[in-house]
């Protein structure tokens, strides 16, 4: 069996000592889990390490951490899927020759931390999940039996109700660390689960909320860290974006941190340009050239501007002259999309699998009431 | 009110004794959705279609639990249920809908009707955070105490509970919870078993911390093996695979259950199933890993990965399978506790305003054998009549006084765990022995000579366990002294579930005795109750099960 180095991050408070790497080499399949060698060093070595666990099986969300780098549960990360993040290159595989069974484990980033691999969830996630209104304000009245809610809706929302609110995504949100008060992709995926639930009533209020607040759906810089960290494919900026599709295209909502603007501006940018015009892209997110905020925007873009010309990322010419215009092909794209009679939202927790006929699933989706006997039965004895 | 555990019966618990006008307090060892209810995978059960009826879902839970179960209890439980699914889903609990938009079903084990609701295979999880929805949106009403470990029961001269003394996790101080009333709702005792389903922190608290101040155990021999956990480390394959038409193969390729449960094959009852494969791998027709196949590509891939997607990842992730492609290797695992501390149909334990519900109670709806989704409605119900009972209760109490003494009885107790020499074995390795213990001598299959050993390992264990060495000794989020704590409570309980096993000699249900093989109604149609004696000694005693409208027959699917 292959040896891992686990160089586990402590802190205790109590020590009055600074956070330290401790070192444990353990011998343990690959395809065991981080967690598994933490619980090993702990029951045989050195019992104080400190870390939330308990189903071993990445649906009670305790286990959050770091593993070089990349946040995830410590309980489905393999050994070798973690030591092959490469140290201290996050994403990156190791290059030739790098040694490959080291794991570093850290608390989850974007939290206090209380002790070791422990960070204080209350103290964000928690609170921002209590942000969004995280409960259903059902449809008045209500009725004596069921809601009837189609299929589709229920399936939708499922992807959202799959989260288990691990912190992997806040611990690698990009916008957070710049934003603290970003409301994020955890709680803003909770805010999704009663937006996309026919049964809630306030659906517009909730997106005016969330558009409206200059920490809100706006916020999100889609750097697709959340994604890439969660790991039950809950797809929390996406979620964001359908959160923004909803309460620009459905509601209406032009909110004032130009969010809204701004994202019309790009889309009409580059259909007009193909590539991005970036000073026509600033004046139209705030209405226009000639509109008294943009001029303000304008002016305090400046420095930015300024830079950019003296590291010769842009030139005068471009800046004031853009000279590409959208080809043929990009027109095409945007009169199919714009064509469309329905907005078609890509949801792949449900329809990222292809390969089965539509009628086998439709058939099987209601076992029938009456026997409990499973309904491929016969196809066992035919085969 | 102080309800301890933030699972579905505590959390279901506390909002009926909020909305019945109580001043309430949850408390829980970790945050409620890291409860373990988190982990229910298949659904729930009631009789809500209008062909179905809860007569027939009563009758099918008699029959599970090997005419053990109380008739009255369960005739509260499945009349109560539609009722408790529409509550649910107007909460917000996003269930499964049919073609039509209405609730749908699935089928499960042991069920003359498919009257399983569901959200994919995550309906525990679905309502169990939807529950924590509801208990953010009434924070008002609802103290939320989260991460604070219960170390023991409170009572008063007369033997009264009177609340608890928790230890904070995060800084270590220990506090008083003086409650008029007391809901235990602390979950099962999984842990005592290796390997087990159940999450690290279902260490049997309550139930153990119950029988200490008095409480009588009931049908503690009645251990639950799921048919379908992983060969490698025992994770749970939700009956729900089954449900959905998966099927069991031995090595020979054979559909053994058309030998055992002809009827129902795959879905009888999991007593049955379990004992079914057990028997086949024992008699040498099981995979040289020493488990069995469970077929999922019977299930068409689009509906699995649609309604059964938790164990999609599960395969992947902990045994490297495609179940959508490949059958899985499986075999019998610890799951599930039907006794527990007993209580009447409001939750009532033997002892004065103390209360139950969930898998730390034993009301007894499950009996011999639990159906599948039968968990998830008696958390559900009998939290919220518990709930309910003990509000309309203590809204006409006085507050009582609690022996301040205690606080510092506990914590001298806590700093002598913390402060002991180290010469012991490790808490861990003593936690091993007994899960590995309790597996090979009090699981599928039982007889007087495994169960003595087990017994005499349990108490050379008890007698060890002081000793244990502690390596941290800080107070913040000190989770070394915290699993020293639960080894007590999981030794306390295992000793329980042998001596019930020991002493019924008979096979029913979940306690199948090689040297008893028959059911024996004529002397074993009773329950096996434990308490402690005079000198904290287990004692037995017998309660009457009560029998309604369904007189014990032969059992046959």
């Amino acid at each position: 069996m292959p040896e891992y180095t686990l160089r586990i991050r402590r802190f205790d408070p109590d020590s009055g000592q600074a956070a330290h790497w401790d070192e444990h080499t353990v011998e343990m399949a690959e395809t065991q889990s981080v967690l598994d060698a933490i619980l090993k060093i702990r029951n045989e070595v050195d019992g104080s390490i400190g870390i939330r666990c308990s189903c071993q099986q990445a649906i009670c969300g305790s286990c959050g951490v770091r593993m070089n780098g990349k946040p995830g549960l410590a309980c489905n990360t393999h050994l070798h899927e973690a030591a092959l993040r490469g140290h201290g290159t996050g994403w990156n595989p190791p290059e030739a020759g790098q040694r490959t069974h080291l794991i570093d484990v850290e608390p989850m980033g974007n939290m206090p931390v209380i002790r070791d691999l422990i960070v204080d969830m209350d103290a964000v996630h928690w609170k921002k999940v209590q942000r969004v209104t995280p409960w259903l304000l059902a449809k008045e009245p209500v009725p004596e039996r069921e809601y009837i809610v189609p299929h589709e809706n229920m399936v939708d929302v499922t992807q959202t109700m799959a989260c288990i609110q691990c912190g992997s995504c806040v611990s690698d949100c990009l916008a957070m660390e710049v934003d603290p008060l970003f409301i994020g992709p955890a709680a803003l995926s909770k805010a999704y689960r009663f937006v996309g639930d026919p049964r809630d009533a306030q659906h517009f209020e909730r997106l005016k909320d969330l558009a409206e607040d200059p920490h809100g759906i706006y916020d999100c810089t889609h750097c697709f860290n959340c994604i890439d960290a969660c790991p039950k494919g809950v797809d929390p900026m996406s979620q964001i974006m359908r959160l923004r599709r909803k309460a620009g295209s459905d509601h209406d909502i032009e909110d004032r941190n130009n969010g809204y603007r701004h994202e019309h501006a790009f889309v009409n940018n580059i259909k007009r340009n193909g590539i991005l015009h970036e000073s026509d892209l600033l004046a139209d997110s705030y209405g226009g050239k000639f509109n008294p905020n943009a001029g303000r925007e304008l002016v305090s873009g400046l420095p930015t501007a300024m830079r950019g010309l003296a590291r010769g990322k842009m030139t005068v010419k471009k800046l004031l002259l853009h000279e590409h215009k959208a080809s043929g092909e990009i027109k095409r794209v945007f009169d199919t999309v714009e064509g469309r009679s329905e907005r078609v939202e890509l949801n792949l927790y449900v329809t990222g699998y292809e390969d089965e006929p539509e009628e086998a699933s439709a058939e099987h989706r209601e076992p029938p009431a009456e026997t409990s006997v499973p309904q491929s039965e016969s196809e066992s004895e035919n085969a | 009110m102080l309800i301890i555990g933030a699972g579905l019966a505590g959390q279901r618990a506390a909002l009926a004794a909020a909305q019945a006008g109580a001043t309430v307090a949850i408390i829980s060892k970790v945050h409620p959705v890291r409860s373990h209810s988190v982990a229910a995978a298949g659904g729930i059960n009631a009789a809500l279609n209008p062909e179905d009826s809860w007569e027939s879902h009563a009758f099918d839970t008699v029959k599970g639990s090997d005419y053990l179960g109380d008739q009255d209890a369960i005739e509260v439980m499945c009349r109560e249920a539609p009722d408790e699914i529409l509550w649910l889903e107007h909460a917000g609990v996003t269930f499964h809908r049919n073609e039509r938009g209405n609730l749908g079903t699935r089928a499960f084990g042991g069920a003359s009707a498919a009257r399983t609701y569901y959200v994919a295979d995550i309906t525990g999880h679905a309502i169990l955070h939807v529950l924590y929805e509801q208990l953010m949106k009434h924070s008002t009403t609802v103290d939320r105490y989260e991460e604070w470990f219960t170390t023991d029961l409170l009572q008063d001269d007369n033997g009264r509970c009177v609340g608890a003394i928790c230890r904070n996790l995060r800084d270590g101080h220990t506090e008083v919870f003086n409650a008029k009333a007391t809901i235990l709702a602390s979950g099962g005792a999984g842990q005592a078993y290796k390997p087990t389903t159940n999450g690290l922190i279902v260490t049997g608290d309550g139930i153990a911390q119950a029988l200490r101040i008095g409480a009588h155990l009931m049908d503690m021999e009645m251990i639950q093996y799921h048919p379908t956990t992983l060969v490698g480390n025992g994770l749970l394959i939700t009956e729900g695979a089954r449900g959905e038409g998966a099927q069991l193969f031995n090595a020979n390729g054979e559909r053994f259950m058309e030998k055992y449960a002809p009827n129902k094959l795959e879905l009888a009852s999991r007593d049955v199933v379990s004992r079914a494969e057990q028997t086949e791998i024992n008699e040498g027709r099981g995979f040289p890993d020493g488990g069995i196949a469970l077929d999922i590509t019977k299930v068409p891939r689009r509906r699995t990965l649609e309604a059964l997607r938790e164990i999609v990842n599960i395969g992947r992730d902990f045994a490297g399978v495609d179940i959508t492609r490949e059958p899985i290797h499986i075999r019998p695992g610890q799951h599930y506790i039907m006794g527990g501390v007993k209580t009447d149909v409001d939750g009532q334990t033997t002892v004065a305003n103390l209360y139950a519900a969930g898998e730390v109670a034993c009301v007894s709806v499950h009996g011999g054998n639990r159906l599948g989704a039968n968990s998830l409605l008696d958390t559900l119900i009998f939290g919220r009549r518990s709930g309910e009972h003990a509000a309309a209760r203590a809204l006409q109490m006085p507050m009582p006084s609690t022996p301040a003494a205690r606080v510092s009885d506990t914590e001298r107790e806590i700093a002598g765990i913390i402060g002991r020499d180290g010469n012991g074995r490790r808490v861990a390795a003593l936690k091993d022995e007994l899960g590995e213990t309790m597996n090979q001598y009090c699981a599928v299959f039982r007889d007087a000579e495994g169960l003595a050993k087990a017994h005499e390992v349990v108490r050379r264990l008890k007698e060890e366990a002081p000793n244990a060495g502690i390596d941290d000794k800080g107070s913040v989020f000190n989770q070394d002294v915290i699993a020293a704590i639960e080894l007590g409570y999981m030794l306390d309980v295992a000793e329980a579930i042998v001596i019930g096993a020991e002493e019924r000699k008979e096979s029913r249900g979940a306690q199948s005795r090689t040297d008893f093989p028959e059911r024996n109604d004529e002397d074993w149609l009773k329950h096996i109750n434990i308490s402690l004696d005079g000198d904290g000694e287990p004692k037995v005693s017998y309660s009457p099960v009560t029998i309604t409208r369904w007189q014990p027959e032969e059992r046959k699917y």
